[in-house]
């Protein structure tokens, strides 16, 4: 699959209001493929809406403008009907918690194929070989057999990497990763972000990781920017933001970790205090 | 009553309310609340003041039979010559205290059991949960019906009949409940701080039980009120003369002509039910959506 | 431990505490089990069966251990609860006939201890002796016999009915949420449980038949047709089965303002308890993973919120029957419908204990079979039941 270059999704001034609460001021951000944005900040800060925003998944009784422009296409103002063929297709999303995201009575089969062959509209059986080879680059052993489990069948971090498979199925440039291992054990999480990592590297795949865990973001993100209350306060490539933050709030974020009383002066420090999670390459 | 989806964790601003008798909070100003309240009131104080309104005795009987609604009798006069407007009025009083204090009985004897067996589980949970499958095996009215029966036909055995049916919801929910709140973190520290498991039950886990049950116990009014007269109109509960609108529309069948029997006291019923339900939806609404879940299965029959 | 399962309301397999609650169902919750299929460890100790079957053992162990119950629950109100079992059983007259009461308390064993008069009154039920009416003093168990069929068919068509309106009143009132649709369909299915079924009989057999006269008269048939050829009992399906075409009609007839009445409880049930789930599941993360997806609507409400639906649905369906029974009592009288509602009050009015019994006992083992039914089907939509 060729990636494009430059940016294939460029957010501008995106602001967001909900029943009349602005929860969004005024977001810019663009993804890379091959590139892993992290977008960081406390619960609250507006960084899942923004995921949701892109997919056109916010809440009832919401007001969204700006621009989100795909590739020469504005993203808001879309109707439904030609948001479903973007989403799953162009852009994907997986959620945070894999045992409430996977429909409990719907086979993982089932799941992996629905839309597969509702965007590529493929045959059955060219859906379900699609389907068990996207499981084998996940590495859910014995794909054939999976296919017919349930998802209360697998663990926890099976589970999340099952989500991975259906988001990237249909192959979409865009992966939009909303804290995809804060409900999994500590163990699993490296593997993971491992997945993730390769998928930005081999596949050419731009994704927007958000997550509230700094760790997280130190061992796989090129790029961090930091949210709060709406807005992005800092952004960069990792090292500046991690180790020499610019921004008050981005230093209070870090000081927080634990045991960081002497502050960061390294990728390592963060490691070492948050998750710990395996050194992932991709920096840069 | 039934459903235990018990939540994570209560939350308790929601159901700690402070007085504010004379500003409803918003939620309530629903127009759905204030024709049910208009009405529950109405129908309450018509109980209250009772014989001081009744334009007749209920009980008296006269010669002018069946006679249709007039100016002299405004809802016309039953197989017996009493005055229908009269008698109607006069259920109030018989249905509004049973109804009250049946939901009031099916609450106490089930919340209790119910925590109870929440709380001290094993086979006490056992036992009582096995009892409470047992009941809820019938459908509510019939099994009333056959208790009530059972037992012969009065008033007092037909809300005993009615309670035996009702407890089990209760039971349920608030098992569900206690279940949920037994491991919460506060009731643990007091437990290791030396709360003996009835101190336990009594002031960490109740308290935020209440809440749900309280509102179970609204919503399930109209309903206790249904199953009274539906006995009543079974014969198994008001016995004549008592006033009471389920034996009145049960003698109505047997003259279905003369309208005005059977309309008037069905139409009583209907209001009244309707303003409890109206009430306890609003009520169930105003509150948190999570503590809302559980509330929400109440009814049967 | 009853734990995580029922954080997931709408997703989760709920032990349906609301009806004949299977005892002892474990709570499955996301987690809690992550047990593959049935996969032998061991060639030749194979695990005997599939998960659904050995759910349908379980549960049908259950049912039969509610069922000894329901015995259990008639005898004590047949023997031990009354006063005066002989009277309250064999009434006024006989009852102060002491060889009758004799005989009685011999056949009945009501002299024995407590366990061997339950044991007596299991063989007499098993034998099909339900004791003899007081009122028609014919067997209790024929009488119930000819009754049935009445009643199926009332119920039949009513529960069809209802459970086709009021679920899809549900569904549209809850994708609807708040807006006009939805407001005005929670104020009528508020109404609706509100009107006492006895009531609204009679309402409309006033209404329809006496002043309207659209509604035919009480009965299952004009007094001019004879009943067609017995097949099922059901004489709508009889009469098509016979070709008799005008008794097919008029059967049809008299049989549509007893359902309608029925159907009217049953709807606003059925409507604001579907209604509650659904929107429940379309809380759930799963769907908004499946519009994530970029599937339309009305395969994300079909192939996910539905299915995920369906679980607390039937239970509601199997709740909204056994309303049904209920309602039957209240409603053949009022129509002179001969089913084992009508039977049932004229039991009740007349203090007819066997007969009161025999209704209780019988509408005790089918509610439980509904709910049986209901469990089985659980078993097959959700598969996380299955696991033990």
């Amino acid at each position: 699959m060729s990636a494009p270059v430059g940016p294939v999704i460029t957010i501008t001034d995106l602001r967001v209001a909900i029943a009349g609460t602005q929860i969004l001021r005024g977001i810019d951000l663009s993804l890379t493929s091959g590139r892993i944005q992290g977008l960081a900040g406390e619960s609250g800060s507006g960084k899942t809406m923004t995921g949701l925003a892109v997919l056109g998944l916010l809440p009832p009784r919401s007001t969204v403008s700006g621009s989100i422009d795909l590739t020469g296409t504005d993203l808001v103002g879309l109707t439904p009907k030609q948001m479903n063929l973007i989403r799953g297709r162009r852009v994907s999303m997986v959620f945070q918690d894999p045992s409430t995201s996977l429909h409990p009575m719907l086979s993982v089969g089932a799941q992996l194929t629905d839309h597969i062959r509702y965007h590529l509209k493929v045959s059955r059986t060219q859906a379900r070989g699609r389907a068990i080879a996207m499981l084998a680059s996940v590495r859910i052993p014995e794909p054939e057999a999976a296919m017919k489990r349930f998802p209360h069948q697998f663990s926890g971090g099976q589970r999340q990497r099952i989500a991975i498979a259906i988001a990237l199925a249909c192959e979409p440039a865009i992966l939009i990763a909303d804290e995809p291992t804060t409900a999994l054990d500590v163990t699993v999480q490296a593997g993971v972000l491992r997945l993730l990592r390769a998928l930005a590297d081999d596949m050419g795949l731009a994704v927007l990781l958000i997550t509230h865990d700094l760790g997280v973001m130190s061992a796989i993100a090129d790029d961090v920017a930091v949210m709060r209350a709406g807005l992005i306060v800092e952004a960069g490539p990792r090292g500046d933001v991690l180790v020499t933050p610019a921004h008050d709030y981005t230093r209070s974020l870090l000081a927080s970790l634990p045991g960081a009383t002497g502050g960061v002066s390294s990728l390592e420090d963060i490691r070492a205090l948050a998750e710990p999670t395996d050194a992932i390459g991709g920096a840069r | 009553m039934t459903q235990a989806t018990a939540p994570a964790e209560l939350p308790i601003e929601s159901l700690v309310r402070r007085r504010r008798w004379l500003r409803l909070p918003p939620a309530w100003r629903t127009p759905l609340a204030v024709i049910g309240a208009t009405i529950a009131l109405a129908w309450v104080i018509i109980a209250l003041v009772g014989p001081l309104i009744w334009p007749y005795n209920p009980l008296t009987q006269s010669a002018h039979l069946l006679q249709a609604p007039s100016a002299v009798h405004w809802f016309g006069t039953d197989e017996l010559g009493r005055d229908v407007f009269s008698r109607v009025l006069a259920g109030a009083r018989v249905t509004i205290p049973l109804a009250l204090l049946l939901v009031i009985m099916s609450m106490l004897v089930g919340a209790s059991l119910g925590a109870i067996a929440g709380f001290f589980g094993r086979w006490v949970d056992e036992t009582i949960m096995r009892i409470t499958d047992l009941v809820m095996a019938f459908p509510t009215v019939i099994l009333a019906m056959v208790v009530a029966a059972a037992l012969g036909p009065s008033l007092f055995n037909a809300v005993l009949a009615a309670l035996i049916v009702s407890w089990p919801g209760y039971c349920r929910v608030t098992r569900g409940l206690v279940l949920a709140l037994r491991n919460a973190d506060y009731v643990l520290a007091n437990r290791l701080l030396g709360y003996g498991p009835w101190r336990s039950l009594r002031l960490d886990v109740l308290p935020n039980v209440v809440g749900p049950v309280l509102v179970l116990a609204s919503l399930d009014i109209g309903t206790a009120a249904l199953l009274l007269s539906g006995l009543s109109f079974l014969g198994l509960g008001a016995k004549p003369p008592t006033a009471e609108w389920g034996s009145m529309i049960s003698d109505a069948v047997q003259n279905f002509s003369d309208w005005w029997l059977g309309v008037f006291p069905g139409l009583a019923i209907v209001t009244l039910v309707m303003a409890f339900n109206f009430l306890g939806d609003t009520l169930r609404d105003a509150l948190d959506p999570r503590t809302a879940s559980i509330v929400g299965k109440a009814e049967q029959v | 431990m009853r734990r995580s399962s029922r954080h997931q309301p709408g997703t989760a397999a709920p032990s349906r505490e609301d009806a004949a609650a299977p005892a002892g169902l474990p709570p499955v919750g996301a987690g809690e089990v992550i047990a593959t299929a049935a996969v032998p460890t061991d060639g030749a100790k194979v695990r005997s069966s599939h998960p659904l079957a050995r759910y349908l053992r379980r549960r049908l162990g259950v049912s039969v251990l509610l069922l000894i119950g329901v015995t259990l629950v008639t005898f004590l109100l047949t023997n031990l609860v009354p006063s005066n079992p002989a009277v309250a059983n064999l009434g006024q007259q006989a009852g102060s006939d002491p060889k009758v009461v004799a005989a009685f308390n011999a056949k009945y064993g009501l002299n024995r201890p407590l366990p061997v008069q339950y044991v007596i009154y299991l063989k007499n039920l098993l034998h099909g002796d339900l004791g003899t009416s007081l009122l028609t003093h014919q067997p209790v168990l024929s009488d119930l016999g000819t009754a049935i069929p009445a009643t199926m068919e009332l119920a039949l068509g009513a529960i069809v009915l209802s459970t086709l309106i009021g679920v899809s009143f549900g569904v549209f009132s809850a994708i609807r949420r708040g807006r006009a649709v939805d407001q005005g369909l929670r104020v009528i299915s508020l109404i609706g449980i509100s009107v006492p079924t006895f009531w609204l009989a009679l309402l409309s057999y006033y209404i329809f038949y006496y002043k309207l006269n659209i509604a035919p008269g009480s009965g299952r048939l004009s007094p001019t047709m004879t009943p067609p050829p017995h097949v099922t009992g059901l004489y709508t399906v009889d009469a098509l089965l016979a070709g008799q075409w005008s008794t097919f009609a008029d059967a049809a007839a008299h049989l549509m303002l007893p359902t309608l009445v029925l159907t009217a409880y049953t709807v606003g049930l059925l409507t604001r308890f579907t209604r509650s789930a659904i929107l429940e599941v379309l809380d759930q993360d799963f769907v908004r993973a499946a519009r994530a997806k970029g599937l339309p609507s009305r395969i994300v409400l079909r192939r996910y919120v539905l299915r995920a639906a369906l679980v607390p649905i039937l239970t509601l369906i199997g709740l909204a029957f056994g309303s049904l029974l209920s309602g039957t009592v209240l409603v053949e009288s009022v129509f002179a419908w001969p089913g084992i509602g009508a039977y049932a009050y004229q039991a009740a009015s007349h203090l007819d204990l066997p007969g009161i019994m025999g209704v209780g006992l019988f509408v005790g083992i089918v509610f439980l079979a509904v709910n049986f039914i209901v469990d089985l089907l659980y078993g097959v939509i959700d598969p996380r039941v299955r696991v033990s």
